[in-house]
């Protein structure tokens, strides 16, 4: 029986529009919003902050100032007032900073990296290579994220007196880094699978060209964007971690850190409530900013393959 | 009503009244469904898509309409906008469709919905993604049933049990269990019919039922549903990209293209006596089992114009062999050749008028015929004397069995 | 049956995680740096703790080769015998206080699953619906708001200002059931809000893109032609093909879900895992931090095995697929 005729352009009009309701986020991906101008402003401002600290007119982060025990903002020269021990809110937060956004920033590019590499390989080797990296994420995953976390800091870097600071802090970024590992492992693998059935890829392996050479120019380009998103929102969670650990006594201790400051800050929480929320704020501003620019990167990069 | 003689195309007259069909001896209380002038519009970024742009039809009870067009034709769009399954949001309808005198455009929704499935239903194209493939066969084809005719689970069953007999399916019993997955296409579309007739409605509509099956089968399907039809007195209306399909199953066919009916006849009267160059085309590419081997298919070079901005004229016309200056510039309205047959053209065939030959854009003719004037398509137009119109194969026209036309199957029609 | 092998395959899998879980955990003591038995054992040196000491790592195996070890852990934890949590006064077993914590963070993660499905639900499938209104925008605007807080920094905004500022239910501490029902429900209000809160907007958002998805298909213009209510359409037809992806994410949720439970739990200060985890930690006790972490491992490895198992319920193609596949 004779086909009929291919579809002509109208009909795909026709289909799409008769397909039922649209799908609203991808129209709001054209224009950064207010939230999305809001979430880099402060992200910027977070970071500028943070890396500028030691050189800012800031007192000492650690530093007792007896008049500002337990005083809310706004105290005279203090601007958000002190803490539990009146010690300077103000410079604790954008010092704490430092260290949140560094873990934060650390463990997803350790995540990124190892991560991102094992699934490239995974993907695109396959076999039994895909089958041995698939099994590790999988019992990484298996366990609870905080869970193993958990398990790790306490393990590597016990609370007593003779672990250093950088230590705790290294050890917490190892920690988050491999509980980031396999979620983006997994992703670049997904990723990965997907195009390098493509034919550029193909062309390229009958041309003759190294797989490292193939996976650099040709799958790893692709592989990036929907890496990006999960990047930003990874980052976004593992800050959140840091505080959760800190609540169990697992983050570094010595230095500010925003978890550190909402843990310590929890007694103080029916009389100065301050204490708690401050931090929480940043870190509740700060997480809402990644959030939203991952979605925005990752609705960008979606409309752009649904169109290929 | 008497017609002018309507192989004069000069002397069209026009405004005679378009929503008379055959049997003008029809009187009202036949008529089941009325379509006027309906206007269907899609709205997109690029603007209102037109699909269907002032369509009426009337059918009777029992009797069978097929609408015949290609993909885009509006087709489809037609038959859901009468019945109103369209969806919310960014579409317009306009016009009028009178079922049992209640205008289905104007009712409330709760109204029209009351209509469907008890009244009217629909046979869609794809069996397979249309049933729903979690839940089993038996629910889907008791459903309407008990939500309309208010029957309990046990006689819904008894009843679906008889349904899928009566559409031929073996093993009912086991098939009520079981999911659409776990069939073949033909009995899906069976389970289909079975669905749609389960509340004994008075119109059916069967949108390319057969499109998705197996040659063996779509005759099984075609007709089981002549018989179900006969049988229940019901009304239906037929669409379809397929003239074989409806040739012999049809009372009266409406030819659409570009969301306009451009031809209209109780169906042996169309065959015999065709008018519209689009429809002698359509019949003309319907391969013949007793061709040589090796003969080309006769395809219509070209597509469908654009729905959102249509052209002023008749929009067929770039396609057309028997264009002229007049048919681009002005539109055809529908005029009655002879009672019942209506059709949409300035030159329609038999009227003696020259044929032209298009060549797509890029390609070379086989026979040295130079490229003139700038056509449609950046090819060449060569204006040829008229050879014998009107009849399928027409070998007596040059080029027609040229390479170089319609040759690579994109641009097939039926 | 084919179905009988592809279970079998399934459980080998689960078996397989299984061992590398638990081994990962067993030797968690060993990559304690220094000795484990001097964190263990919270006394200075004299010849009784030295005595003391090297009962204990008799006792723990810590002399014999990594399978031995593994062995005898397993054999103890599948008993029942979690170890014990050394203190100064003496040692408790740990599986006291499993039985006596682990209920109190089961309740928590149910709770709130069931709360956050039962808003979740509907509003996923009202907002599919009506996609591009003002409600669907506002409410996919909270949800996300809502994914963003932190979870502990909602608990103490919660515990702040409704349980401390307003006093209208109790910020911390647990009743149990059997003691007062009431007072129970009164104490896990909060906490289960809290837990809730992130989930309502993730499972809101699955359900609606999936939703949204299903209703262009063409069985549900079937469906809507047979004239049946949009409600009907949307509940009867339309959710249930939608809800595979919101399964897996359930299932895959749980992780989160027990993270959040015990930092919850820290934050109203109730007396379950995160607790326990809490006080091993800060003590050093690093064998009842191992049960603990085995405990929950295991548990969520077995979440995930049954919403495994529980998609071929659900969806007859996946069955079908499975069983002929």
């Amino acid at each position: 029986m004779p086909e009929p005729l291919v579809d002509a352009p109208v009909d795909a009009g026709i289909a799409a529009v008769a397909a039922g309701p649209e799908e609203v986020e991808v129209s709001r991906s054209r224009k950064l919003g207010f939230l999305g101008w809001f979430s880099i402003i402060w992200l910027v401002v977070v970071v500028a902050l943070a890396l500028l600290a030691p050189i800012l007119p800031l007192p000492d982060p650690n530093r007792s100032f007896g008049a500002i025990t337990e005083k809310p903002p706004i105290q005279p020269g203090h601007f958000l007032g002190g803490d539990g021990i009146g010690r300077d809110m103000l410079s604790r937060v954008i010092f704490g900073a430092r260290i949140s956004l560094l873990v934060g920033f650390a463990s997803v590019v350790i995540g990124w990296v190892v991560g991102g590499s094992l699934g490239l390989v995974a993907g695109y080797f396959k076999g039994r290579i895909d089958g041995v990296l698939s099994t590790l994420f999988n019992v990484l995953l298996s366990m609870p994220a905080l869970v193993l976390a958990l398990s790790l800091v306490a393990v590597f870097a016990s609370s007593d007196e003779n672990t250093s600071t950088s230590r705790k802090l290294v050890v917490l970024i190892a920690a988050l880094g491999i509980v980031s590992i396999p979620v983006l492992g997994r992703i670049s693998r997904a990723s990965t699978l997907a195009w390098s059935e493509r034919e550029f890829v193909k062309a390229a392996e009958v041309m003759g060209a190294k797989p490292l050479r193939i996976i650099w120019r040709e799958v790893l380009p692709n592989v990036l964007p929907a890496m990006m998103s999960i990047a930003l929102l990874g980052m976004g969670v593992v800050i959140v971690a840091e505080g959760a650990l800190a609540l169990f006594g697992a983050s570094v201790q010595g230095e500010p850190t925003w978890g550190t400051m909402i843990a310590d800050g929890r007694g103080d929480l029916r009389n100065y409530p301050h204490i708690v929320f401050i931090p929480s704020a940043a870190l509740f501003f700060t997480v809402l900013s990644l959030n939203y620019l991952g979605d925005v990167v990752r609705a960008r990069f979606e409309v752009r393959e649904s169109v290929l | 009503m008497s017609s002018p003689n309507g192989t004069d195309p000069g002397s069209a007259g026009g405004a005679t009244d378009p929503f008379a069909t055959s049997g003008s001896t029809a009187t009202a209380s036949h008529r089941l469904l009325e379509v006027i002038d309906l206007h269907t519009g899609f709205k997109t970024p690029r603007g209102r898509v037109r699909a269907v742009d002032g369509v009426s039809l009337t059918l009777e009870r029992g009797r069978t309409l097929g609408i015949v067009g290609e993909s885009g034709s509006g087709k489809t769009v037609l038959s859901r906008s009468i019945m109103g399954l369209l969806p919310k949001r960014n579409v317009v309808r306009e016009g009028t469709v009178l079922y049992e005198g209640i205008d289905l455009v104007t009712a409330p929704a709760e109204q029209v919905r009351d209509l469907w499935g008890a009244e009217m239903a629909m046979i869609f194209q794809d069996p397979m993604t249309s049933l729903n493939p979690v839940q089993r066969l038996g629910a889907q084809i008791t459903e309407g049933m008990r939500y309309h005719l208010g029957m309990d689970r046990k006689t819904a069953t008894s009843n679906a049990l008889a349904l899928l007999r009566e559409v031929g399916i073996p093993e009912p019993d086991r098939r009520l269990k079981q999911y659409p997955h776990e069939l073949s296409g033909g009995m899906r579309q069976r389970v289909m019919i079975a669905v749609a007739l389960a509340c004994g409605p008075k119109l059916v509509f069967a949108d390319e039922p057969t499109t998705a099956l197996d040659v063996t089968v779509q005759a099984q399907i075609l007709n089981l549903l002549q018989r179900q039809q006969r049988e229940r007195a019901m009304a239906m209306i037929l669409v379809t990209h397929d003239l074989g399909v409806v040739a012999g199953r049809t009372d009266e066919i409406a030819v659409m293209y570009a969301g306009q009916v451009v031809e209209q006849a109780p169906t042996a009267q169309l065959f015999a006596n065709v008018r519209m160059p689009y429809t002698e085309a359509l019949l003309q590419s319907i391969p013949v089992l007793d061709a040589p081997s090796h003969s080309r298919l006769q395809a219509i070079p070209g597509r469908p114009p654009d729905l959102v901005n249509p052209p002023p004229g008749c929009r067929f016309a770039p396609r057309c062999r028997y264009v002229q200056e007049r048919c681009l510039q002005e539109l055809p309205p529908l005029v009655e050749a002879e009672p019942g047959h209506w059709y949409r053209c300035w030159f329609p065939v038999g009227s003696g008028a020259p044929v032209t030959v298009h060549i797509g854009a890029g390609e070379v003719p086989a026979d040295p015929i130079p490229a003139a004037v700038a056509g449609d398509f950046g090819g060449g137009e060569q204006v040829l004397p008229a050879g014998g119109a009107g009849g399928a194969g027409g070998d007596g026209d040059a080029g027609r069995g040229d390479p170089a036309l319609g040759g690579d199957g994109s641009e097939g029609v039926v | 049956m084919a179905l009988a092998r592809e279970l079998g395959k399934r459980f080998a899998a689960l078996a397989l995680v299984l061992f590398l879980v638990t081994l990962f955990t067993a030797l968690l003591l060993s990559m304690i740096p220094g000795d484990p038995v001097d964190t263990l054992v919270p006394l200075s040196a004299s010849a009784e703790a030295d005595a003391q000491k090297a009962e204990l790592r008799h006792e723990l195996n810590l002399d014999d080769p990594l399978p031995v070890r593994y062995v005898a852990w397993l054999g103890d934890f599948v008993t029942g015998d979690f170890g014990d949590f050394y203190r100064t006064s003496g040692t408790d077993p740990v599986s006291d206080r499993v039985s006596s914590a682990l209920p109190v963070s089961l309740q928590l993660m149910i709770y709130s699953q069931i709360l956050a499905l039962l808003l979740a639900v509907p509003l996923g499938v009202i907002t599919a619906y009506r996609a591009g209104t003002y409600f669907d925008r506002s409410a996919n605007t909270t949800a996300f708001a809502l994914l963003s807080v932190p979870n502990f920094v909602l608990g103490l905004v919660l515990a702040y200002y409704v349980g401390v500022f307003l006093g209208w239910l109790p910020p911390e501490r647990y009743v149990k059931f059997s003691d007062d029902p009431v007072e129970h429900v009164r104490h896990m209000i909060l906490p289960t809000i809290t837990l809730a809160a992130a989930q309502v907007g993730v499972y809101m958002r699955l359900l609606r893109s999936d939703m949204i998805q299903t209703l262009q298909e063409d069985f549900i213009q079937m469906a809507r032609s047979k004239g049946i209510s949009d409600r009907r359409v949307l509940w009867r037809h339309a959710l249930r093909p939608s809800s595979l992806t919101l399964l897996t994410v359930g299932g895959l949720n749980v992780g989160t879900l027990i993270g959040g439970a015990l930092v919850i739990e820290l934050i109203f200060s109730l007396p379950g895992m995160g607790r326990e985890i809490a006080d091993a930690i800060f003590n050093r006790q690093y064998v009842a931090l191992q049960s603990f972490v085995a405990i929950l491992a295991i548990l969520y490895v077995l979440v995930n095995f049954t919403v495994d198992l529980l998609y071929t319920v659900i969806d007859p193609r996946i069955r079908h697929a499975r069983a002929t596949g």
